[in-house]
């Protein structure tokens, strides 16, 4: 039988400590921008939310000082950072690293589930809902990343693989294996 | 021959992954409470079937539409929708519980495969041929109360294909015929697809401390670091007199990995993963690993140590009925 712990990597200290002095409101106005680009290409995600397309959620990373408020808002997603608890009828709270896997498809959100690294609170159908929209979008957060720094899409993409390298964080989508 | 391996999909990401990682057959359903896995997110519409069917066509693999849970009175043109659109789409078959779905199916759709689902609970050589005899079925999903030698004495006496569950969340109840959830949230899996509705589960963490409740009842407690279950009230933590305990069943899965040879010689056509609930990645890592099980069986080659106790229900895992020392 396998040892069915397996480590959830921390961010880096120096990065959450950074998070707490960094202005909130223009990271807060990128992230929704960088997440508008993300809806124009992954319309299905926002369909497969159905009746929780306008649900305010609060993505909670335990390791950073800081949570992520999103609104679907029907395609046109909003993010909003915020220091405190934030509000939202949903939360999904977990190592950043745990969190990133699950958008990337790397990790298991019913295994997370099991090992506790992941923690759902308040409105179980609209966490389970995002979860499986957000597996079923297959999105890589680097790749779009990259497309939208046009002339520069090359360096940001070794800065993201250095940074995975570094953190251990998941920053992009694994490649399915294939056995054709 | 080599023992066909199906697997879940709740969703066309987890379908492709299925078929690249090697399924032979992926079962899936539409977006509605025609299957019972009926949870929010998940599921297909009638586009995405035709194009998943095409995908894993393309690809070799076969698609299995589950149309499993039993028609509403009144509404049983939602059911016989979905099993002529399952046809249109191009599925390989239609699994199906319900007598009158299976009876419109035979009589409306003469070419279309039939299975009988594990809903049906069905556990005798007698009530299968039953099933042949009146309906066509060509397979069943056996339930998962059935020891070793039970299955190869239903094998001895039907010519049905019989496919068994041998990985994933494991329910003890006779399927079909469970209504636990429905005295706690007035849903069911039988009638709208869902065990434990989401919409039905509050959980909230104090200190470390998971209480996981089910239509406000309270149905575990578990302490820090300690596994968490699926809130379904079979696996359920309850106190009877000066007992506390999992009085039905503990919250393990089931893996039934090393006994695919004895399965295998007990003439099971088919193996089953349990998990439409489930992400692509718990996709693609259990299909792999059951793919190179039966390909190693094939060729002759020592079974390979699973690696997957951790996708499992409370990290740990079961052979269940398979070797009856549970029960």
């Amino acid at each position: 039988m396998s040892d069915p712990h397996i480590t959830i990597p921390h961010c880096p200290a120096p990065l959450a400590a950074a998070l707490r002095l960094v202005p909130l409101a223009p990271l807060s106005l990128s992230l929704t921008v960088f997440a508008r680009k993300i809806a124009r290409t992954s319309p299905g995600l926002f369909q497969r939310l159905g009746e929780y397309r306008q649900t305010d959620f609060v993505l909670d990373p335990v390791d950073l000082p800081i949570v992520l408020c999103l609104n679907p808002n029907d395609g046109r997603p909003k993010v909003t950072l915020t220091r405190g608890r934030g509000k939202g009828v949903a939360r999904i709270s977990g190592p950043l690293a745990a969190l990133l896997g699950l958008v990337h498809g790397a990790f298991d959100g019913d295994a997370l589930f099991f090992s506790r690294d992941l923690v759902v609170e308040g409105d179980t159908g609209a966490a389970l809902a995002l979860r499986n929209a957000v597996d079923d979008a297959e999105l890589d957060l680097a790749q779009e990343a990259a497309r939208l720094s046009g002339p520069f899409a090359r360096p940001v993409q070794q800065l993201i693989a250095l940074a995975e390298r570094q953190t251990g964080l998941c920053l992009t989508r694994p490649e399915d294996a294939v056995v054709w | 021959m080599v023992m066909e391996i199906v697997c879940p999909a709740g969703t066309p990401a987890a379908l492709r992954a299925a078929v690249k990682a090697g399924a032979h057959t992926v079962y899936c359903g539409f977006n509605d409470e025609t299957n019972a896995r009926n949870f929010p997110g998940l599921n297909f519409n009638r586009s995405e079937m035709r194009d998943a069917v095409s995908f894993a066509h393309q690809h070799g693999s076969k698609v299995l539409v589950a149309i499993n849970t039993f028609p509403r009175a009144g509404d049983e043109a939602i059911w016989h929708s979905a099993v002529a659109d399952a046809e249109t789409c191009g599925a390989d078959a239609v699994i199906l519980a319900d007598l009158g779905l299976l009876d419109h199916t035979a009589r409306t759709h003469p070419g279309l495969r039939r299975h009988l689902s594990v809903q049906a609970a069905a556990a005798n050589a007698d009530v299968i041929n039953f099933y042949a005899d009146t309906f066509g079925v060509k397979r069943v999903v056996l339930p998962r109360v059935l020891s070793v030698p039970e299955i190869a004495a239903i094998n001895a006496e039907t010519e049905v294909e019989t496919e068994v569950f041998v990985f994933g969340g494991l329910c003890v109840m006779a399927e079909g015929r469970c209504s636990l959830s429905s005295y706690a949230t007035g849903l069911s899996p039988n009638m709208n697809g869902v065990c434990s509705p989401a919409s039905h589960v509050d959980y909230s963490e104090d200190q470390g401390v998971l209480d996981a409740r089910l239509g406000g009842y309270l149905i575990h407690r578990v302490d820090k670091g300690e596994p968490a279950p699926y809130p379904t009230l079979c696996k359920g933590c309850f106190t009877a007199g000066s007992q506390t305990g999992h009085l039905f069943e503990d919250p393990v899965s089931l893996n039934a990995e090393q006994l695919i040879p004895q399965l295998q010689k007990a003439g099971v056509t088919a193996l089953k993963i349990e998990g439409r609930q489930r992400s692509k990645s718990y996709v693609a890592q259990v299909v792999r690993n059951f793919r190179a099980a039966v390909d190693a069986l094939e060729a002759g080659r020592p079974m390979p140590e699973g690696m997957l106790a951790r996708l499992s229900e409370g990290q740990a895992m079961t052979t269940g009925a398979y070797k009856k020392t549970w029960r």
